[in-house]
C-alpha cells in the first residue's frame, strides 16, 4: 500500500514537473542561491515574466 | 547577458577500479562520472536474447506471407531493434564522435536564469524532446506508406530511425550544446559560409510554410462534412481561452492542474459532439465545406499568432502535451491486449508499378518521402538545436534525449503504421483514393476499389454505409490525408479494450480530435516561429528593414504574422481545391521539404564531424547524408522531369495547358473550365516549389562538400565552438541511475541540505 503510494506521488511529481507546475520553486531555489537576500518575484508575477519572455520568442513544435 | 569566462581550470581525477570521478572544484564532490567497466556477462546474455527475439520478429513479419501476421510481432520487432541501437550503435557514436565532457558545463547551467535555461532532469526534459519532436507527421505518413504494404514502411521506420533519423537528432543536439544552444540556422552560417548559411535560411523558411500548410489540409481533410468533430475542435478554443483565464488570474502556476480540468472538458466536448451532430440547428451550424473550414483554420492561425500567448496558445500547447503522452500510452496499451490481425499484404502492387491511387511514383523514391517523420525528420533539427541545449543538465545524457526521443517517435509511427495495416484493404482505399477516383459515393466507391485487384472479399455499398455508420459519419469515402483512416484503426484497436462497440464512435471522434489538437497546435507555433525567423532574415538585410529585429514592435510582427499565414494559407487552400485531390499532390512536396531539411542539418554535422579531424567516423552522419539526398533528388527529379503526367508536375502543367489552348473545357480529372485553369496555376507553383527546394539543398551540400575538402586538405577550419566552463552540477547520464552515481547523488544531496540549512539560520 505505502509502495503504490509513493509510486502515485512520483508519477505526480513527473507530471508536475514536464507540465511546469515545479517551475515556479526552482526559481525561487534559484534566486535564493544566486542572488540572496534580494527581493524576488511572487508566483503571479513570475508567469506573466515567463510569458512575456516567450512572446519575443517562440518553441518550435514538430510536425 | 553577459557571457562566463572559463575560470582556470581545476581538474581533479580519482579513479576506483574502472569508474573515473572527476571533480572541478576540490571543495565539490564529483561532476561527472565516467564508468569504463567491460559489458558484463548478464548483460551479454540480455542483448544476445533480445537479438535473438528481434530476429525472430523480424522473420515473422517479412516471410509469412499467405498467413496473416499479428501485430505484437510488429511491437517486439520495434522495441528489440531499438534496443541494439540504443546500447551498441548509439554508444559507438558517443564514444567516437560526441565525446561527452561532463566536467563542462551546458548552455543551461552556464546561462541559468530560472526562467527559459533550466538544468532540467533528464527524464523531465526526455519528455518534453519528445512532445516537441512528435506531432501528426509519424502518424500520417505510415497510413499513406500502407498503400505499398506493410513491409516497406515498417523497415524504414525502424532502420531508417536507428541509423539516420536518431543520428541526426542526436549529433545536432551535440553540436549546439557546444555552441551555446544556437539555432540551426545560425550554425549553418557560423560552419558552411554566407551563402551556405543564407540559402540555408531561405530553406527553412520555404519548407516551413510548406509543411504547415500540408499539416491544415490533413485537419481540413477530417474535418470537412463532419458536424461532429467541427463541434469537437471548436470547443477546444473557449476550453483553452478558459485555462488561459484560470492560469493567469485564478491559481498561477497549477498547470497540471488545469490540464487535467481540460482533459476533462475535452471529452465532455467530444462526448456532446455527437449529441450537437444530431440536432438539425447542430448539422447546420458545424457541416462545414472545406473552403469554409481552410478560411477558419488561416483566421485562426492569424488570431493565435497575434494574441498574447498566455491567453490562447500557452494551455493549447499544455492540452496537447497531455493528450500526445496520454493517448500514445493507451494506444500501445490497446494494440498489446486486443492483438489485432494484419489485413495489408506484405508488399502490394502498387510498390513496384508506381501507379498507387493514394500517392503516384514507385517504392524508390516516394516510400521514404511519404514516412519522413517516424524514421528522418529534419524538423527535428530546429529542435534539437536551440531548445532543448537550454534545458540539458549534462553533455552524457545527450543519447538518452537526442537519440532515444527519436526511437520514442519512430515506435510512435510504428503503431500508426498497424493501425492502418489492421483495416480491410477495400475500406482503406475507400478512405483514401481521391474524389475524381471514388467518385465520392457508397456504389461508386465500391465498384472503384472493386476493380483494384485487391486481396479479400469485395466491399458493397452497405458495408461502406455501414462503416460510416459506426463511426458516427455520414460518408467515408475519400477521406483522404491519413488521419480519417488512423482513426479508424485507432478505434477499430481501443473500442475492444475499452467500451466495447457502442464506444466506437467516441474513440474515432476521439481520435480526430487529439490528431487535430495537435495539428493546430504545431500550425500556431509554426506560424509563430516562422514570423520570427522571416522579421529576423528581413532585417538583417538592413536599412529600415533593421527594426524588424526589434521582437516587440507590434507593426513588424503583425506585417511578418500576415506575410506568413498569407502564404501557407494559400497552398492550403489551393490544396483543398485541387481537383486533382490536395494530399496526393502535395504530401510529395511535404516529405520532400522535411527530409531537404534533413540534408541541411547532416550537411552541417558532417562538416563539423570533418573540420574537427574525424574523418574516419564521418561515415556516420555520411551515410544518412548520401542516403537522404539520394532519395530527395531523385524525388525531386521525378516530380520536376517526369514525363508521366501523375509523376511530372510539369508534364502534368503542360498537358492541361495544351488542352486549355486547344479550347477544351474539361480534360483529366478537370470537370470544367475553373477547375482545368486551377490545375494550371496548382501545378506551376508545385513545380516552382519544387525546383527552389531541390536548388536550396544543392547550394547547402556544394557548400558543405567545399568547407569539408578544405579541412581534409589541411587548411586551417576552426570550429565554432565556445570554449567550456567547468560545470558545478551533477546529474546522472542513462534512464537508469548506476549505482556509482548514486553514490554522488547523495553526497550532492547532503551539500544543499547543508546549505538550505545554513541559509535559513
Amino acid at each position: 500500500m505505502g509502495r503504490a503510494f509513493r509510486v502515485a506521488r512520483q508519477i505526480r511529481g513527473y507530471i508536475g514537473a514536464l507540465m511546469g507546475d515545479s517551475h515556479y520553486q526552482r526559481y525561487v531555489e534559484h534566486r535564493c542561491r544566486t542572488h540572496p537576500g534580494e527581493p524576488m518575484l511572487s508566483e503571479r508575477e513570475y508567469w506573466k515574466m515567463r510569458h512575456r519572455a516567450s512572446e519575443t520568442s517562440a518553441t518550435p513544435r514538430c510536425c | 547577458m553577459a557571457s562566463p569566462t572559463a575560470a582556470p581550470s581545476d581538474r581533479i581525477e580519482e579513479t576506483e577500479g574502472r569508474i573515473t570521478y572527476v571533480r572541478t572544484d576540490k571543495n565539490l564532490p564529483p561532476v561527472a562520472v565516467i564508468d569504463r567497466s567491460p559489458i558484463t556477462v548478464r548483460h551479454k546474455l540480455i542483448f544476445a536474447a533480445i537479438a535473438v527475439l528481434g530476429a525472430l520478429a523480424w522473420a515473422i513479419i517479412a516471410f509469412f506471407h499467405g498467413e496473416t501476421v499479428n501485430a505484437v510481432w510488429f511491437v517486439i520487432a520495434a522495441i528489440c531493434t531499438y534496443a541494439i541501437g540504443y546500447r551498441f550503435y548509439a554508444r559507438l557514436i558517443e564514444m567516437k564522435i560526441v565525446r561527452p565532457r561532463d566536467d563542462h558545463a551546458t548552455p543551461a547551467e552556464v546561462f541559468e536564469n530560472g526562467t527559459d535555461y533550466m538544468p532540467t532532469d533528464r527524464r523531465v526534459l526526455f519528455g518534453h524532446h519528445f512532445a516537441a519532436i512528435a506531432g501528426a507527421g509519424p502518424l500520417v505518413g505510415p497510413v499513406l506508406a500502407t498503400q505499398m504494404g506493410y513491409l516497406p514502411g515498417t523497415i524504414w521506420i525502424i532502420i531508417g530511425a536507428v541509423l539516420a533519423g536518431c543520428v541526426q537528432d542526436f549529433l545536432v543536439l551535440s553540436i549546439s550544446t557546444r555552441r551555446r544552444g544556437r539555432s540551426l540556422g545560425q550554425m549553418a552560417r557560423d560552419e558552411l559560409g554566407v551563402i551556405g548559411g543564407a540559402a540555408a535560411i531561405v530553406g527553412v523558411l520555404a519548407i516551413m510554410v510548406i509543411l504547415l500548410a500540408v499539416l491544415a489540409i490533413v485537419v481540413v481533410g477530417a474535418l470537412a462534412e463532419s458536424p461532429w468533430g467541427v463541434f469537437s475542435i471548436a470547443m477546444t478554443i473557449p476550453i483553452a481561452v478558459f485555462m488561459g483565464l484560470y492560469l493567469r488570474f485564478l491559481r498561477p502556476g497549477r498547470v497540471s492542474e488545469v490540464s487535467l480540468i481540460g482533459v476533462a472538458l475535452l471529452l465532455l466536448a467530444v462526448v456532446s459532439g455527437g449529441w450537437v451532430a444530431e440536432t438539425d440547428w447542430g448539422a447546420d451550424w458545424f457541416t462545414l465545406s472545406k473552403v469554409t473550414l481552410s478560411w477558419c483554420i488561416i483566421v485562426y492561425g492569424l488570431a493565435a499568432s497575434v494574441l498574447p500567448i498566455w491567453f490562447l496558445l500557452a494551455p493549447r500547447d499544455y492540452l496537447s502535451t497531455f493528450m500526445k503522452v496520454g493517448t500514445i500510452a493507451l494506444l500501445a496499451i490497446g494494440i498489446l491486449v486486443a492483438r489485432p490481425l494484419m489485413e495489408a499484404p506484405a508488399i502490394s502492387q502498387f510498390a513496384t508499378r508506381g501507379d498507387g491511387p493514394v500517392f503516384a511514383g514507385s517504392l524508390f523514391p516516394f516510400l521514404f518521402i511519404t514516412i519522413a517523420c517516424g524514421a528522418l525528420s529534419g524538423f527535428h533539427s530546429l529542435i534539437s538545436s536551440g531548445t532543448t541545449p537550454k534545458l540539458l543538465e549534462k553533455e552524457s545524457q545527450m543519447r538518452l534525449i537526442g537519440y532515444g526521443g527519436m526511437l520514442t517517435e519512430s515506435f510512435v509511427a510504428i503503431m500508426a503504421l498497424i493501425a492502418a495495416s489492421i483495416l480491410d484493404q477495400h475500406l482503406y482505399f475507400t478512405l483514401n483514393a481521391p474524389a475524381a477516383a471514388t467518385g465520392a459515393t457508397a456504389e461508386t466507391a465500391a465498384q472503384y476499389v472493386n476493380g483494384l485487384g485487391l486481396s479479400g472479399a469485395p466491399a458493397t455499398a452497405q458495408q461502406i454505409n455501414d462503416a460510416a455508420a459506426g463511426v458516427g459519419e455520414h460518408s467515408i469515402v475519400s477521406r483522404t490525408g491519413g488521419a480519417p483512416t488512423l482513426a479508424i484503426g485507432m478505434a477499430e484497436v481501443l473500442y475492444q479494450v475499452f467500451g466495447g462497440a457502442g464506444l466506437k464512435a467516441f474513440w474515432y471522434h476521439f481520435a480526430i480530435m487529439f490528431e487535430a489538437l495537435f495539428i493546430l497546435t504545431t500550425v500556431d507555433a509554426g506560424t509563430r516561429v516562422a514570423r520570427f525567423m522571416l522579421s529576423d532574415a528581413l532585417g538583417n538585410l538592413g536599412g529600415p528593414l533593421s527594426r524588424l529585429r526589434d521582437p516587440s514592435w507590434r507593426v513588424g510582427a503583425w506585417v511578418c504574422s500576415l506575410i506568413v499565414v498569407a502564404a501557407w494559407g494559400s497552398i492550403l487552400l489551393m490544396g483543398v481545391t485541387d481537383p486533382l485531390g490536395g494530399i496526393n499532390s502535395l504530401f510529395p512536396l511535404f516529405g520532400i521539404a522535411n527530409q531537404l531539411l534533413a540534408a541541411i542539418a547532416l550537411t552541417v554535422v558532417t562538416v563539423v564531424v570533418i573540420k574537427k579531424g574525424m574523418l574516419r567516423w564521418a561515415w556516420i552522419p555520411a551515410v544518412p547524408l548520401l542516403w537522404d539526398l539520394a532519395v530527395t533528388l531523385t524525388a525531386s527529379w521525378q516530380k520536376i522531369f517526369s514525363g508521366d503526367p501523375r509523376l511530372g508536375y510539369w508534364t502534368q502543367h503542360s498537358q492541361y495547358r495544351a488542352a486549355q489552348d486547344a479550347g477544351k473545357t474539361a480534360f483529366g480529372s478537370a470537370k470544367n473550365a475553373d477547375q482545368l485553369s486551377d490545375v494550371i496555376r496548382n501545378t506551376f507553383i508545385q513545380g516552382t516549389l519544387s525546383i527552389v527546394f531541390a536548388l536550396v539543398v544543392v547550394i547547402v551540400f556544394a557548400a558543405g562538400v567545399i568547407m569539408a575538402v578544405r579541412a581534409i586538405g589541411g587548411a586551417e577550419q576552426p570550429v565554432a565552438e565556445d570554449d567550456p566552463v567547468p560545470s558545478r552540477i551533477f546529474g546522472p547520464s542513462g534512464l537508469i541511475t548506476t549505482t556509482a552515481e548514486r553514490e554522488v547523488q547523495k553526497q550532492w544531496d547532503a551539500l544543499s541540505a547543508l546549505h538550505a540549512k545554513s541559509v535559513g539560520t
